[in-house]
């Protein structure tokens, strides 16, 4: 597997630069990320949706789906996009250190 | 040159008549693409192993959209580098894929170059499919694609890129203006399509009569199907020249020979038997007709659609997982098709307002309408029952009522009930 080193951490990912392991995260690894998904700065914003994912993941072991996502932090999916121009799956579950999402894609 | 890996089992494929893929990959390869070299590599293993050599999934994609390219690895990239990735693009396709040559060039030029030269012309759902990139090039394929006008299609818990039949382009028999309806709906979900947001993947499918050319009714979460009010329009000249041979049935289908007996061919195998012909003319009971298309389909000549055009629109087609295969089921009977198809779109947008409430993660619209009922479905894209919405009525007495169908409600005292019948 292939692993990256960001600001001296060292993370296992997978080719589409999934955590594979939820247990290591930390924020560290959102900056990661951040960088190779077109965002310059992690807002208040990208926090509430991150800090929401992982709190579904933990809970109900999937990802949410975008419907109770926009729902429950408020911002339509448009807005999301802005947020996380990859979108939800590739660019904020990933930021989150979430499952690779699977299923016909 | 790339380098060529020993191929026996796919060079058998090379054999025989039909056109060999081998043979048309083996000829990029040796023009010198890796890409085209390895996978018939991979592909030769594959044959020997009986089993796949791709990694499970693969989330790659441009920026802005949430699908339109399926990622995809080799699971032996040391033995065939060229294909360590493999990621595939969908490229919408022009309404019934009629193009210009100068076009085709324009995205063979960027695939040449960026990716590995190979294709699907083009995908089931109807995409041109480009397959084969790596991660790297996929940015740079999606801003030369766009430069020249060209977009991805849908993929993933999206609307899919829609498709549709030849329609009035080079067919007699369309009822509706299939291409304008299938670029139309194309341009106006182009978020939908983009950005995934459903509960799963929802596709739309228009063809131009029930003949069926784009398979709408199996394979559309919503079916678009032309048809006719009024009369079918009948040339008894025609008609003649048909029972004397003259004309050969079925626009000579079944060679150039056959002569159409209309009495057995036609009056015989007509399912609501609503015609009749006396050796001179004849004559269609219309109102008896349910439009299967079998005696225009034999008589092209001298019979034709009625005038007073439409569509009728079906929902839920779905393959067998999870619930098992449906065909759509008919929900509108008859709705006019014309520019900008406001109609038809208020209707849509219920109807994804609903599945997008009420369906579970992975539930196809079709499985929704079977899980909530038919009666669900039609409240929430306010419709009225029509018998011609089923085949036939329940056998079974399991009837729900709504409270307030019912004298007195649903609110009962057992006390009240004691005083007339003891314990």
């Amino acid at each position: 597997m292939p692993t990256v080193t960001y600001k001296g951490k060292t993370y296992e990912v997978d080719e589409d630069g999934f955590l594979q392991d939820p247990e290591v995260w930390d924020e560290n690894f959102a900056h990661y990320v951040k960088d190779s998904e077109g965002i310059s700065e992690l807002t208040d914003e990208h926090w509430k949706v991150i800090n929401y994912l992982q709190d579904y993941y933990k809970k109900n072991g999937i990802a949410p789906m975008v419907r109770i996502m926009t729902k429950v932090t408020g911002f339509k999916l448009k807005k999301i996009y802005e947020l996380f121009p990859s979108g939800p799956g590739k660019g904020a579950c990933k930021m989150a250190g979430l499952a690779k999402p699977t299923g016909c894609v | 040159m790339a380098k060529m890996h020993p191929t026996p089992m796919l060079d058998e494929l090379e054999k025989g008549p039909w056109p060999s893929f081998v043979t048309d990959i083996k000829r990029l390869a040796e023009a010198g693409k890796d890409a085209c070299a390895d996978l018939l590599g991979q592909l030769e293993l594959s044959y020997k192993d009986k089993e796949g050599h791709w990694k499970h999934g693969g989330i790659v994609g441009v920026l802005g959209y949430g699908g339109g390219v399926i990622g995809r690895y080799s699971d032996v990239p040391d033995l065939f580098p060229g294909v360590e990735h493999f990621h595939t693009l969908r490229v919408n396709q022009p309404a019934s894929k009629f193009y210009k040559t100068e076009r085709l060039r324009e995205v063979m030029d960027i695939w040449e170059r960026r990716g590995s030269g190979m294709l699907n012309m083009h995908g089931s759902t109807g995409d041109m499919v480009l397959l084969g990139a790596f991660t790297e090039e996929l940015e740079p394929i999606f801003a030369e694609l766009t430069a020249k006008g060209w977009d991805l299609g849908g993929s993933g818990s999206a609307l899919r890129t829609p498709a549709c039949c030849v329609g009035k382009a080079r067919c007699e028999w369309a009822c509706i203006d299939t291409q304008d309806i299938c670029y139309d709906l194309t341009m106006e979900f182009q978020d939908e399509m983009h950005r995934p947001a459903w509960p799963y993947k929802f596709k739309f499918k228009v063809d131009g009569c029930p003949n069926g050319c784009v398979a709408s009714i199996a394979r559309s979460d919503c079916s678009i199907i032309g048809t006719w009010k009024d009369d079918i329009r009948i040339d008894q000249e025609a008609v003649a020249a048909y029972a004397a041979g003259e004309i050969c049935a079925n626009g000579g289908a079944h060679g150039p020979d056959t002569k159409l007996d209309i009495q057995a061919d036609v009056c015989d195998l007509c399912p609501t038997r609503c015609m009749s012909y006396d050796g001179k003319k004849l004559y269609i009971d219309n109102k008896e007709c349910t439009r299967c298309m079998h005696c225009i389909n034999l008589m092209p000549q001298a019979l034709r659609p009625g005038t007073e055009t439409g569509a009728s629109i079906l929902v839920g087609a779905k393959a067998p997982i999870l619930e098992g295969a449906q065909m759509s089921s008919l929900i509108i009977p008859f709705i006019p098709m014309e520019a900008p198809y406001e109609e038809f779109k208020d209707f849509v947008e219920k109807m994804w307002d609903w599945w997008d409430e009420n369906g579970k993660n992975r539930e196809r619209i079709g499985e929704l309408i079977q899980r909530k009922g038919l009666q669900e479905f039609l409240k929430a894209v306010e419709l009225e029952p029509d018998p011609r919405m089923v085949k036939e009525p329940r056998y079974n007495p399991y009837i729900f009522y709504q409270e307030d169908e019912v004298p007195g409600g649903f609110e009962r005292d057992i006390k009240e009930y004691r005083k007339r019948h003891a314990r």
